[in-house]
């Protein structure tokens, strides 16, 4: 699915990520960890393209990034859910409209019925119609991972995605997160939260990587 | 071109809907295109209204020639003769006569009124001349006139045609540069109000591509709605100057250039091609101002 070889990225003061070698196998479950600014967000970023490596080659779905011309990164994108931790939306638009706004991209004409059940499935049902800014802050989380799963992407990337969110939400983001990846989906999720990686360990076969003195190690027993 | 009109032609409501409505660029954008279309309106009667003026100046004075004869009362007639006498002979003078008293009179009247004693002046004898289609030979005809008639001096307009028909001829193009630069000028306002538009709108930018928008998606929404509120601009500064330019007072051959400056006949059609110029200026201003923008955007 998507690959990476002897990566480096360098923001410009110095390397941020160096001779990073991943490989993210169709239906697994990864965690990236690592203490803030290692490094975690810069990773995500080089696997959905949004940056291009400084050195080594970022391949996804097969195809070098640095042979992507800006309409195949939008194509590629489209096999991709991304969910950030500052999760982003269109404010003016409810939030039926934003959680199908992928499909409305890509010209593609969605199930209104299967759009409830995916908001039925996150637990947003009766918000369809609110505005995001009066969301709160598990409600965005949950209405950004139906967003981006509602294209059937084959990755998710999630950045941070239990950051703002209390224990009893962040289990139950993970659970959808499990149950995506019981669906065939590659999951890769970047968090600090330990506990969070404990408690999934209990629900999905996940392996565990560590992001240390700019390079990707898998974690070990301490975990 | 044909990528360009088909943003605005196929662009869905779903993809208007990504950008929010509302915004100073919305009032901006549709009074720039008005206000520089009420404009191009009067540029546009200048352009035509000086074309039909340098026609007409050059028509009516190319074909006539004008001799004067000063010679004393008592010569007067004789001269006049003498030289209608020449003019009957030469070829390429279709008609010539001399102008009566009560012409004369008539074209000294906006100077002196119209109860000039034209008799008891020495006032110079004008012939008028027309010639043929071949047309004469002016310096022959001089020496053949101060031979037979030395008070006789031909003037073929010449020296009044050449610089008012070349007056009118810059007024003209002068309409026509003002058309051009109104027309640049609509850009640019259209381009800072875009670029405003979009700066506004980075994080709507920035979440589109992350779910997969193409560029030429994301363009289509913000060309589209500029467009269309620029020729809705542009339809409303048209209607403007054009009851502006109908209000101008009529027509009048003793009023001179300023009443004649207005539309005639089918020239009343051709404001109605300013709003869908508008369209396309305002179409690949926000288009180039929207690829720009959006090639900041991984």
């Amino acid at each position: 699915m998507i690959a990476f070889d002897n990566v480096a990225y360098n923001y410009g003061g110095g390397e941020l990520l160096s001779e990073v070698n991943l490989r993210l196998a169709p239906g697994s479950f990864h965690f990236l960890t690592g203490p803030s600014g290692a490094g975690k967000t810069t990773l995500l970023k080089l696997a959905y393209a949004e940056l291009l490596p400084t050195a080594g080659h970022v391949t996804i779905f097969g195809n070098d990034v640095r042979s992507l011309g800006r309409n195949d990164v939008a194509l590629t994108r489209r096999r991709i859910g991304v969910v950030h931790q500052d999760v982003q939306f269109l404010d003016h638009l409810p939030l039926a409209a934003n959680v199908s706004l992928p499909l409305t991209v890509s010209g593609k004409q969605g199930n209104p019925r299967d759009l409830s059940d995916l908001l039925q499935w996150v637990g947003l049902g009766k918000l369809a119609d609110a505005l995001p800014p009066s969301l709160s802050g598990g409600e965005r989380q949950r209405a950004a991972l139906a967003r981006a799963i509602i294209m059937g992407p084959d990755v998710i990337l999630a950045d941070e995605p239990t950051g703002n969110l209390d224990w009893e939400m962040s289990l139950r983001l993970l659970t959808l997160l499990a149950e995506l990846n019981r669906m065939g989906k590659t999951i890769l999720v970047a968090t600090h939260d330990l506990n969070l990686i404990r408690q999934a360990k209990a629900q999905v076969a996940a392996r565990v990587l560590r992001i240390r003195n700019r390079r990707i190690q898998l974690a070990g027993a301490d975990l | 071109m044909i990528s360009a009109l088909k943003i605005l032609l196929l662009s869905d409501r779903q993809a208007d809907r990504v950008v929010p409505p509302t915004g100073h660029t919305a009032w901006l954008t549709t009074f720039t295109a008005a206000a520089m279309t009420f404009l191009a309106v009067f540029a546009l009667a200048l352009s035509l209204a000086s074309g039909r003026l340098a026609a007409r100046w050059s028509d009516a004075l190319a074909n006539t020639a004008t001799i004067r004869i000063s010679a004393p009362p008592d010569q007067m007639k004789q001269q006049t003769d003498a030289v209608l006498a020449v003019l009957n002979t030469t070829p390429g003078i279709a008609s010539a006569r001399a102008l009566t008293d009560d012409e004369q009179r008539k074209l000294l009247s906006p100077w002196f009124g119209p109860d000039l004693p034209v008799e008891a002046l020495p006032l110079p004898r004008l012939v008028e001349v027309t010639e043929d289609d071949a047309g004469y030979d002016s310096e022959g005809l001089r020496q053949r006139l101060l031979a037979e008639a030395p008070g006789a001096v031909l003037d073929d307009h010449t020296r009044w045609r050449r610089p008012l028909a070349t007056a009118a001829a810059r007024l003209n193009l002068l309409g026509g540069l003002s058309i051009l630069l109104i027309a640049a000028t609509m850009a640019a306002m259209i381009t800072l109000a875009a670029n405003a538009a979009l700066a506004a709108n980075a994080q709507v930018i920035r979440v589109l591509r992350l779910v997969g928008a193409q560029d030429d998606y994301i363009a289509a929404a913000f060309v589209r709605r500029f467009t269309l509120r620029s020729v809705a601009g542009a339809l409303i500064g048209a209607g403007l100057g054009m009851i502006g330019v109908a209000l101008l007072p009529p027509v009048d051959e003793a009023g001179g250039f300023l009443t004649g400056l207005g539309f005639q006949g089918a020239g009343w059609l051709l404001p109605l091609v300013l709003p869908p110029l508008a369209g396309v200026v305002a179409l690949f201003a926000t288009r180039a101002a929207a690829f720009r923008k959006l090639r900041e955007v991984q």
